[in-house]
């Protein structure tokens, strides 16, 4: 029971609202220290692992560069004018047709985007401006919060379309784990199987999507109506 | 015998901590910088670690991230007060270049996804040029390389804007970039210290599996809380499959192994969308889009995670015991 000393600091840490490294790194140190291991290892460890994944900040760093660049020169205004042509676009509509793309493509066992890399190659470059792009041509200019939510549930469609495609095909990390899993107990289970009983969370997973979006966009014509109303009061 | 790669990662390890390094240099000029020394030794710090963290001892590089850690919670860490360019600069500008200003945002998706498909393919003598593994990173890498190319060619920037441009970027993310990889650690650390065994045996204990439906929930309910601890669904599994989805779903109540297995990562999957610790799927799109709430991904899909798991649930109690 002790062990879960580090879970407990973290949660105390993000409640008590302390630096966010600072309590990652405590529940760390606490949690090697109830194990049995000295700081000089816990350190050691803490190292190792910090290396290993340099790959996460990867998609960030190189990122960054192009698109402060192509956002200085005009980037999200271009997606917009395209995106106006568009009549019937609203911002749940761009982001649930990415939902359905990313699902099939990665069932189909298409997969471009593990461990996240997508949210840098698609979301954050296209998927993204195209949704705010037009969210503002249905309804001009958006508070600040209403682009906040557009772009998290670009980023959540991402996520979910990925997640809850992926099981549908055989070849894929997950499946070949579980078949490797069993194969070690000597159950013999069919990949087929595992793979084919993915496909109703796959359903559920999308209606849930249609659902979000819908209310995504009920909510950007709610947030616009106010801060209107708020801009006509502060006029009178 | 396996190939040997000729491009790996580290290229690009190198060449982010040259960034880092650059940015370091460059919040060190800046006199009117809130927190001059503070920040730019942070990025100095993070920069060794990149440039040299293969070659150095792992202690080594965990002083160097206690170091790092102990300048963000004294909030030496800070962004420099640089404006970026008005919208109406923006908007004539978007009018001067038109599509042109699309092409190098394709050009990324384009490129990751043929060199997904083809990078890891090539080999020739004994030699790859990739390691097939690391395809998907190194395809993204290459395409953001060249799209930034094409994009300095059409815009006309001076070379050193983008360099600029990202480390503004990057400033505005501060401290919180290095928080992925600290999640990571914290989750090797837990798995190496047994916290899964622990969490499992708990859930086993305290809840009535004698009850198929219980079975069910408690088998679900434990692949998404286990996988919040660590981050990781692959993780997770092995440990709550072991001690409650094979001794009481397949052995006490009979159910089908293949539908538990599917349906049980899926429902770690619902636990991903909801914990820092998959920092890279929910923590790093928040700095990506620049969100100011770094859990704004998470609270976008709580109610999704809910759904599905609650979804997951009924479909394996349904199926499970039946097919």
């Amino acid at each position: 029971m002790i062990k879960l000393i580090g879970i407990v600091v973290v949660a105390l840490g993000f409640a008590l609202r302390f630096n966010t490294l600072l309590v990652v790194m405590a529940a760390g140190i606490a949690t090697g220290l109830v194990a049995g291991m000295s700081l000089n290892e816990i350190m050691g460890l803490f190292g190792k692992y910090f290396v290993e994944n340099r790959y996460m900040t990867l998609p960030v760093v190189l990122m960054v560069p192009l698109i402060g660049l192509l956002e200085r020169y005009g980037l999200q205004e271009r997606a917009e004018v395209l995106i106006k042509r568009a009549r019937s676009a609203t911002a749940g509509r761009v982001i649930l047709l990415y939902t359905a793309v990313r699902q099939i493509s990665v069932a189909l066992g298409i997969n471009v985007g593990a461990s996240g890399g997508a949210h840098a190659s698609f979301v954050r470059p296209l998927v993204a401006p195209m949704a705010e792009g037009a969210a503002r041509a249905q309804h001009g200019g958006l508070p600040e919060k209403t682009v906040q939510a557009i772009r998290a549930q670009a980023a959540a469609a991402e996520n979910t379309g990925n997640f809850f495609g992926e099981d549908v095909f055989i070849a894929v990390g997950a499946i070949l784990l579980m078949k490797g899993f069993f194969d070690t107990l000597g159950l013999a289970v069919s990949v087929w199987g595992m793979a084919l009983w993915g496909l109703p969370t796959a359903l559920v997973a999308f209606a849930v999507m249609v659902w979000r979006t819908r209310v995504l966009d009920r909510r950007i014509a709610r947030e616009v109506a106010e801060a209107a109303g708020r801009r006509r009061e502060e006029e009178k | 015998m396996t190939p040997v790669p000729l491009i790996s990662l580290e290229v690009f390890y190198i060449l982010i901590g040259a960034v880092f390094a650059a940015m370091s240099a460059r919040i060190l000029a800046t006199k009117s910088h809130a927190r001059r020394l503070g920040s730019a030794l942070f990025w100095a710090l993070l920069a060794v670690i990149y440039l040299f963290g293969k070659v150095l001892p792992p202690a080594a590089v965990g002083y160097l991230v206690l170091g790092m850690v102990a300048l963000a919670a004294t909030r030496q860490v800070q962004r420099t007060t640089e404006a970026g360019p008005e919208r109406a600069t923006r908007v004539a500008s978007a009018e001067r270049l038109q599509n042109r200003l699309l092409w190098p945002a394709l050009i990324v998706p384009v490129f990751a996804v043929a060199g997904t498909l083809l990078l890891g393919r090539i080999q020739a003598g004994g030699f790859s040029l990739i390691e097939p593994k690391q395809a998907p990173l190194i395809a993204l890498g290459c395409g953001a390389l060249l799209a930034l190319a094409v994009a300095i060619r059409t815009t006309g920037a001076k070379i050193h804007t983008p360099l600029e441009e990202g480390g503004r970027l990057l400033q505005a993310i501060g401290w919180a970039l290095i928080l992925p990889q600290m999640l990571a650690a914290l989750g090797g650390l837990f798995a190496r210290a047994g916290v899964g065994a622990v969490v499992a045996d708990l859930v086993a204990r305290t809840l009535p599996t004698g009850i198929p439906l219980v079975a069910v929930v408690a088998y679900c309910l434990g692949m998404a809380l286990f996988t919040m601890c660590l981050g990781n669904a692959f993780a997770a599994f092995p440990v709550i499959t072991l001690g409650i989805g094979l001794p009481f779903i397949v052995q006490l109540h009979h159910g089908n192994p293949a539908i538990m297995a599917g349906i049980g990562m899926l429902s770690g999957y619902c636990g991903t969308l909801l914990t820092p610790m998959a920092a890279n799927f929910n923590l790093v799109p928040a700095m990506l889009l620049e969100l100011p709430d770094k859990n704004a991904v998470i609270k976008a899909q709580v109610p999704i995670a809910v759904v599905v798991l609650a979804a997951n649930m009924l479909i394996m109690y349904f199926c499970v015991y039946r097919f």
